[in-house]
């Protein structure tokens, strides 16, 4: 880590300060215990960043057995048919892929940005709730955790460990214990998600995405007030860098859109658990208010996750054309609005249920005009390139992409907008090229870019720039198009989306194996890339270090030296404008970044670091993962009956989890106060003159 | 550089500084905004609750085939929830003067009103199990013979587990409050749950009307 050197020798001068519940606070650890316990937003970024690279993989690694999977047709006639993956276990491998990639890579990897860059583009130390903010990261890290385990649990059945079989012949019950990873797709519609239908991998799934949910508004609530409460002097609204404002638009849409579907697992839940007839049709529930309180979730969701994207483009874009922001306002309003209509488009997933004339015409109107923002902000990258001095580096190259292929996505996205157009490809492959072109076109694109962009501020390291352009970036936008534009094809030919398989005879066995080849050039483009990440922090020597500014960009997360210490400012800086950095370098002397003026003497007050909110993320996937498993009463490992056992652990997960957070306001917050004594210029403190002292 | 115009003017606060750590940007305490944020979010999660039972109250008039009879006129003791609907109400007026008396810093008085709280709230918790068990054993409604009970007992039970993290929560601030520890300094701790407490007495006044006396619309007499 590349802030390690810098960290160890201040934080060896921190005092030993015991907490108020008579613990020491572990302010001093190195290593592992360091990364455990940090309240640091950095730290926490890469840690978010980290996992979130790690479940993409997985969910790559899905997506790659789906495509090989579909790389023949079934031929009845044929005596040995082609069948890489069962029915049931390719249903868990869409559903897992889906809510893998959204939840656990795109999301947390957003998360990553958020954490790392916002406080420090906002001219702030750290977020408002530094705690708060590492209960967040471990409550995501246990629902992930909770998600995927049940694939480990599904394999021990395969091995023979564990025994589905029940003494009194009930069929679900059977059923519960043979389908224990998630397979009801992301969407989870019952009644497929029903007790009938789906085994407890629909358990597994539920408490996961309630502690995703939990996770998410925590965080997004930190954000909120970070972004609000603690930016730096001068720092107005219309002076944020676009990304921090499309961070606060994000938060502020995960926390009003994921209430919903945390009721709607919740009344899942009850009717799975206790009965109740919200979504079961024999006590005269009705399944479609499933689908519009998730939608009423999920749509929103597609904004929080192409949001970041959005601001991190409108970051890259500007620093490699040399050129200010096209209309700045104007995209930050456009960021705002698609925000606020997310909200009332939501019916256009359920055009074909027959919602009524007034119903439908109104969503498709609603739809249409989303795209009125959002092509006003393509209109503004594109004003921006216009007569700009453009540097061709790989995050230059990945933004371009982005802007095209997220345009593709888009234009397929208004053609589902007219309703008639919509029940001709519902549920088919060409949903599937569309938000694909949003999703890997449009977020997964920009996050690389900005991965690319962001690597030598967070890492010290420039990531390999030749590699990047001449094989990273070609193989993944080229493998990506080749991947998702047959399936246009594909589903205006008919072929319908989450089949296991398909007739020979239909003949389209040929695009799908150009859509599997495409995957899998994708997915070479991916490993060079995290491997040429991974290289490049592990191995002295791969990477080239980078200077602290290494693009001359525009924005003030530039002008911390890098590494950036933990406090990040030494003095606050006082903000002259938009491009606060830029104009600094290059404009008037009155534009010049000027440091705060401190009050006293008492150094810069740095927040204690704390076990207490891990000990809430392990006891939150305690608990998720017993409960899911208790849901079949039905757990038996190795000969031996654990339903007693899996309940005790739920609730001792349930309890443990209180309890930390119970030892978490207790232990009171804690900090201590560095002191560095002014050498040079702003932002160059020489950390050999600082000192630590515990706070009063 | 475009100059907009913006409310929240920075000049002159330092927020994070070393110097005053309650220093922000807008003059707003960060927990109280996240409090703030938080009840959002919230509106939202009985905003959805609300939605569900309003929405198979439409589908089906009746409360269903049981025995209870089809008119939930029947099954509600409107005088009962009148009654812990008015106790909730007081418990708000005493959890603003706990506010006030931690402002002033006369803890004594704090502790009074908030252990008023905590009773009133317990009994509002105690109507309700009351209301549940008579429901349940007495009329025959459960979460299982018919939607209706499913989406009430669901909807009154998040509102009562919203009481009883209320509860638990004052409990242990009135706890520390004889440590020693909890001071003047700490007014806007108890502001902030005050501001939790205020929002579960107002979600119930949501609730009280749109689940309980709207069934009897017409029907007294």
């Amino acid at each position: 880590m590349a802030t390690a050197t810098h960290a160890d020798e201040i934080r060896a001068q921190i005092p030993h300060q015991k907490s108020l519940i008579g613990f020491y606070r572990p302010d001093n650890h190195k290593g592992l215990f360091d990364w455990l316990t940090t309240v640091d937003h950095k730290k926490i970024g890469v840690l978010y960043g980290a996992f979130a690279l790690f479940f993409f993989v997985l969910g790559g690694i899905e997506a790659l057995m789906i495509r090989t999977q579909l790389l023949f047709g079934n031929d009845p006639a044929a005596p040995d048919r082609w069948q890489f993956v069962t029915a049931q276990t390719y249903n868990q491998l869409f559903t897992m892929h889906g809510t893998t990639m959204i939840f656990l890579a795109v999301m947390p990897l957003s998360a990553a940005f958020f954490n790392f860059v916002m406080p420090l583009q906002i001219g702030a130390r750290d977020v408002a709730f530094p705690r708060l903010n590492a209960f967040s990261l471990w409550t995501f890290v246990a629902g992930a955790f909770v998600l995927n385990v049940s694939w480990l649990f599904q394999f021990a059945l395969y091995a023979g460990w564990m025994d589905p079989a029940v003494a009194d012949g009930v069929d679900h019950l059977k059923r519960a214990m043979n389908d224990i990873a998630p397979g009801g797709s992301w969407v989870g519609y019952p009644p497929i998600s029903s007790k009938e239908y789906s085994g407890i991998g629909t358990d597994f799934w539920i408490m996961g995405l309630q502690l995703l949910g939990v996770a998410s508004i925590a965080a997004s609530l930190n954000f909120i007030v970070t972004i609000i409460n603690m930016r730096s002097p001068g720092m107005k609204m219309m002076r944020l860098p676009v990304f921090t404002w499309m961070t606060l638009v994000t938060s502020f849409l995960i926390v009003l859109s994921f209430p919903a579907i945390t009721i709607a697992l919740v009344e899942l839940m009850f009717d799975r658990h206790f009965g109740t007839g919200f979504f079961r049709v024999e006590l005269g529930g009705q399944p479609i208010l499933w689908q519009h309180l998730f939608w009423i979730f999920g749509h929103p969701e597609v904004y929080i996750l192409i949001l970041p994207g959005l601001g991190l483009i409108s970051e890259i874009l500007p620093t490699f054309a040399k050129k200010p922001l096209f209309g700045y306002p104007i995209i930050v309003f456009s960021g705002a609005v698609i925000g606020f209509l997310g909200f009332a488009v939501w019916s256009h997933h359920m055009f074909t249920t027959d919602l009524g004339k007034i119903a439908t015409a109104a969503f498709s109107l609603l739809t249409m005009a989303i795209a009125v923002p959002t092509g006003v902000k393509i209109f503004n990258w594109i004003g921006t390139l216009w007569h700009g001095r453009i540097r061709f580096t790989t995050a230059m190259i990945f933004a371009c992409g982005f802007v095209w292929n997220f345009m593709c996505g888009g234009l397929s996205g208004i053609m589902h907008s007219a309703a008639p157009a919509d029940h001709q490809q519902h549920e088919s492959y060409f949903v599937i090229a569309h938000f694909h072109y949003v999703l890997i076109g449009g977020a997964v694109l920009a996050l690389i870019a900005g991965i690319y962009y962001y690597f030598p501020k967070v890492f010290g390291k420039m990531l390999n720039e030749k590699l990047g352009r001449r094989v990273v970036a070609p193989l993944i936008i080229g493998g990506a198009n080749l991947t998702f534009f047959p399936m246009h094809f594909l589903g205006l030919n008919g072929m319908l989306r989450r089949t296991h398989t398909y007739l020979k005879e239909y003949d389209i066995e040929k695009w799908n194996q150009i859509c599997t080849v495409g995957a899998f050039l994708l997915a070479f483009g991916v490993l060079f890339f995290v491997l040429d990440m991974i290289l490049s922090v592990v191995k002295k020597g791969w990477a080239e270090t980078a200077p602290s500014d290494p693009w001359d960009a525009r924005t003030i997360e530039w002008s911390t030296p890098t590494p950036i210490p933990v406090y990040n400012y030494a003095t606050l800086p006082v903000v002259k404008g938009v491009d606060a950095f830029w104009i600094s370098k290059y404009g008037r002397p009155d534009q010049k970044i000027e440091a705060a003026p401190e009050h006293g003497d008492h150094g810069i007050h740095m927040p204690s670091q704390s076990w207490w909110p891990l000990l809430c993320g392990f006891g939150f996937f305690l608990m998720g993962t017993c409960f899911a498993l208790s849901s079949a009463k039905n757990f038996v490992m190795f000969g031996h009956n654990l339903n007693q056992f899996v309940l005790v652990g739920s609730a001792v997960g349930l309890g443990l989890a209180v309890l930390g957070i119970i030892l978490w306001a207790l232990e009171g917050p804690g900090g201590y106060h560095l002191h560095i004594h002014q050498t040079a210029d702003h932002g160059k403190k020489s950390p050999k003159d600082s000192a630590a002292t515990a706070a009063h | 550089m475009s100059a907009h115009a913006d409310a929240t003017s920075t000049d002159g606060l330092l927020p994070g500084s070393g110097a005053d750590l309650k220093a922000t940007t807008t003059g707003i305490e960060n927990k109280k905004m996240l409090m703030w944020a938080f009840l959002a979010s919230d509106c939202m999660f009985f905003g959805t609750l609300i939605s569900t039972h309003l929405i198979y109250r439409k589908i089906y008039p009746g409360v269903g085939d049981t025995e209870i009879g089809r008119d939930p006129t029947k099954l509600f003791s409107l005088e009962l929830t009148t009654f812990s609907t008015f106790v909730l109400l007081m418990s708000s007026f005493l959890m603003a003067l706990g506010v006030s008396a931690m402002h002033k810093g006369d803890l004594k008085s704090f502790r009074r009103n908030v252990l008023g709280v905590i009773i009133f709230g317990l009994i509002f918790l105690g109507c309700q199990t009351f209301e549940f068990y008579e429901f349940f054993n007495i009329k025959g409604l459960s979460l299982q013979n018919n939607i209706f009970g499913s989406t009430f007992f669901v909807l009154t039970g998040t509102h009562g587990t919203h009481v009883a993290i209320g509860v638990f929560w004052l409990v242990c601030m009135w706890l520390y409050s004889f440590t020693g520890r909890f001071t003047q300094d700490h007014a806007m701790d108890v502001e902030v749950a005050g501001l939790y407490w205020h929002f579960v007495d107002i979600v119930w006044l949501v609730i009280f009307p749109a689940v309980y006396l709207v069934e009897f619309i017409g029907k007294l007499n």
